[in-house]
C-alpha cells in the first residue's frame, strides 16, 4: 500500500514537471555550462577526449573540473521542447539542418555528434558558432532559448525525455515525431581533419 | 399585507428591467454589433433588433397572461368546486391554444426568411477595385499587408487596421498556426481563420471612427489578448497613412536613438522582428518599421508609450504569459536608447 502510494505521487510529480509551463523561470546556469570549455580553439572537440595525443582536446580543467554534463530541466518539459521546436523553425535552424535529416549542416538525429552531445556542449555550438558555416548566436539569442533549442536538438536523436518530447510536428514530416524516435546513444564521432 | 406584497413586487420588477439596461449599455461602443459603422454590421444588426423586438413582445405577453392567471385564482378563496364539462369554455380555450400555434409559426417563418435575406446580402462579391488586405492570425497577434501591384508599394503593420470609408475591403484571412477567428463587430459577423485553407470576409465602412476586434476562436494561453484596432477614416486620410506607412523606417535624430538602433540590431530584437530600410528583416514579429504611431503594443494588452515598451521590451511575460516574446536582460543606458529609438519609428 505505501508503495503504491509511493509509486503514485511519483508518476504525478513526474507529469507536474511534464506539463509545467515555466513563462518566467530561469534556465540552467549558462556561466556553469561555459567553464570548462575553451573558447579559443579552431575546433572544440567533445566532451572527455582530454587526451593532449589527440591535438584539439578540451581541457577540462576549469572549476568544474569533471566532465559531469549540466542538467537541462526542460529535457522533461513539454511545453519547452514544443518552443525548442518552434524555435527551431524561426531562427532557420531548418535552413542548414532541415529536420534533423541534415542538409548543408550535419544531421542532428543520428548518433554522431562532431562538437559533442551534452546540453552544455550543444548550447556552446549555438552560442559560440562552429567552423564550416554554424554561425554564432551570442547575445542574439536569449540563454533560456538557447536550452530550449539544445532540449529539443538532443530529442531529435532521443536523447530527452521521451515523454515530454514533441509528439506531433508543425511540418509536413518525413520521420516518426521526437517522442517515438529510437534513442541514439552518442558515438565518438572522428574529430573532422583539418583541410 | 397585499399592498405591501404589491409594493415589493414593483420594485423586483424595476430591479428586472434594470438588467437589461445595464447590460445594454456595455453593448455601445467601439466594439459592439449594436453600433453598425458598415452596411454588413447595418443589416445584421437590423436582424438582431427584429429578433429582440418580437421576441421580447412574446415574452411579456406571456408573462402578463401568466400573472394575470395568477391573481384570478388568488381572488376567488372559495374552496375549488368540481370541474364540469362546460363546452363553450372549450371551444374558448382551443380557439385560443389554436391561434396562439398559428402565430407561434407565422413568428417563426418570418424569422427564417428575415434570416435567409440577412444572410444572402452578406454573401455579396466585393466591388470591383476592392481594396484587398491579407490578415494572417498568429499566436497571438494579427499581421495586417496592404497588397498592391507592385510588392515594393505593399505595406505591412500588425494589430491595426485603416480602411477608407465608402470603399469594399476585401480581408483575405489566413493563419500559419491553429485557427483564430476575425471579428470587427462594428463592421461584420466573425470568420475564421483555417490554416491551410484561406478564408475572405468583405465589408464597406459607412461611419468613419476608430473601432475594435478580436480573435473570436479559442487559441491559447493569450487569445484574451489578441485584439486589434480598426480605424475608419475618409479617403483622403487613409491614403495620407497608406503613403507615411510605405516609408522605410525613419533614420535616427540623435546619438540616442543612433545608439537605440545598434542594440536593436546587436540583440536579439532582430532575430525576430523587421524594421524596413535597415538589415532587420526576421518575419516571426510584427513589423516595427511605424511601431511609434501605433496606439498599442502587444495586440491591444497596454498602451504605447516610453513607460510601457520599457516594461514590455524587459519582461512581456508578466505583462502576457506566455507570448512567443522573450525576457530581455538589457542594461538601462540600452534599454533606454533602444525605447527611444523604437518610439521614433512614427
Amino acid at each position: 500500500m505505501k508503495h503504491a502510494v509511493l509509486i503514485l505521487a511519483s508518476v504525478l510529480l513526474v507529469s507536474c514537471k511534464r506539463e509545467e509551463r515555466g513563462f518566467r523561470v530561469s534556465p540552467p546556469s549558462a556561466n556553469e555550462a561555459m567553464q570548462g570549455l575553451r573558447i579559443s580553439t579552431l575546433i572544440p572537440g567533445p566532451h572527455g577526449t582530454n587526451d593532449p595525443s589527440k591535438g584539439n582536446a578540451l581541457e577540462l580543467t576549469g572549476d568544474r573540473g569533471t566532465n559531469q554534463p549540466v542538467h537541462n530541466d526542460y529535457e522533461e518539459n513539454a511545453y519547452a521542447m514544443s518552443e525548442g521546436s518552434r524555435l527551431f523553425e524561426n531562427f532557420n535552424c531548418v535552413g542548414c539542418h532541415s529536420h534533423g535529416g541534415g542538409g548543408m549542416g550535419p544531421p542532428l538525429m543520428d548518433d554522431k555528434w562532431i562538437y559533442g552531445s551534452n546540453p552544455e556542449q550543444i548550447f556552446a555550438t549555438i552560442e559560440q558558432g562552429r567552423p564550416n558555416g554554424m554561425p554564432s548566436f551570442r547575445g542574439r539569442i536569449p540563454d533560456a532559448q538557447v536550452w530550449q533549442l539544445a532540449a529539443y536538438v538532443r530529442s531529435m536523436s532521443g536523447l530527452a525525455s521521451k515523454s515530454a518530447a514533441p509528439g506531433r510536428e508543425d511540418h509536413l514530416s518525413g520521420k516518426k515525431p521526437e517522442s517515438s524516435t529510437k534513442t541514439q546513444s552518442p558515438k565518438d564521432s572522428a574529430t573532422p581533419k583539418p583541410r | 399585507m397585499q399592498n405591501r406584497t404589491g409594493t415589493s413586487l414593483t420594485l423586483n420588477f424595476r430591479l428586472l428591467l434594470c438588467i437589461p439596461i445595464m447590460a445594454l449599455t456595455g453593448c455601445s461602443g467601439m466594439q459592439s454589433a449594436l453600433n453598425p459603422a458598415g452596411a454588413q454590421a447595418g443589416r445584421i444588426s437590423g436582424l438582431w433588433w427584429l429578433f429582440f423586438f418580437v421576441l421580447t413582445s412574446v415574452y411579456v405577453l406571456v408573462l402578463i397572461f401568466t400573472i394575470a392567471v395568477f391573481f384570478r385564482r388568488h381572488r376567488s378563496s372559495l374552496p375549488l368546486a368540481p370541474e364540469l364539462p362546460h363546452p363553450p369554455r372549450e371551444r374558448r380555450a382551443q380557439t385560443i391554444v389554436g391561434s396562439a400555434v398559428g402565430v407561434t409559426v407565422i413568428i417563426l417563418f418570418v424569422f427564417l426568411f428575415a434570416e435567409f435575406a440577412t444572410g444572402h446580402s452578406l454573401q455579396e462579391q466585393p466591388e470591383p477595385g476592392a481594396l484587398q488586405i491579407k490578415v494572417t492570425g498568429r499566436q497571438w497577434w494579427w499581421e495586417v499587408q496592404y497588397q498592391d501591384p507592385t510588392p515594393s508599394r505593399m505595406v505591412t503593420t500588425a494589430n491595426e487596421i485603416h480602411v477608407p470609408v465608402g470603399r469594399s475591403v476585401q480581408f483575405q484571412l489566413q493563419s500559419p498556426d491553429v485557427i483564430h477567428s476575425f471579428w470587427a463587430p462594428n463592421f461584420h459577423g466573425k470568420k475564421d481563420l483555417i490554416p491551410g485553407h484561406p478564408t475572405t470576409l468583405t465589408f464597406k465602412a459607412t461611419t468613419p471612427g476608430t473601432f475594435r476586434g478580436q480573435c473570436a476562436e479559442y487559441c491559447g494561453f493569450q487569445h484574451a489578448h489578441m485584439r486589434f484596432v480598426i480605424v475608419a477614416e475618409s479617403t483622403n486620410d487613409f491614403q495620407t497613412w497608406l503613403e507615411q506607412q510605405r516609408q522605410p523606417g525613419r533614420e535616427p535624430g540623435d546619438e540616442t536613438e543612433k545608439k537605440g538602433k545598434e542594440v536593436f540590431m546587436s540583440a536579439s530584437c532582430v532575430m525576430c522582428h523587421t524594421i524596413q530600410g535597415t538589415p532587420a528583416r526576421a518575419t516571426v514579429g510584427p513589423d516595427l518599421t511605424h511601431l511609434g504611431s501605433r496606439p498599442f503594443l502587444g495586440a491591444g494588452t497596454i498602451p504605447n508609450n516610453l513607460g510601457h515598451l520599457g516594461g514590455w521590451v524587459l519582461d512581456p511575460q508578466s505583462i502576457k504569459p506566455g507570448v512567443h516574446m522573450p525576457q530581455n536582460n538589457l542594461s538601462p543606458g540600452d534599454l533606454r536608447a533602444l525605447i527611444a529609438y523604437l518610439e521614433s519609428l512614427k
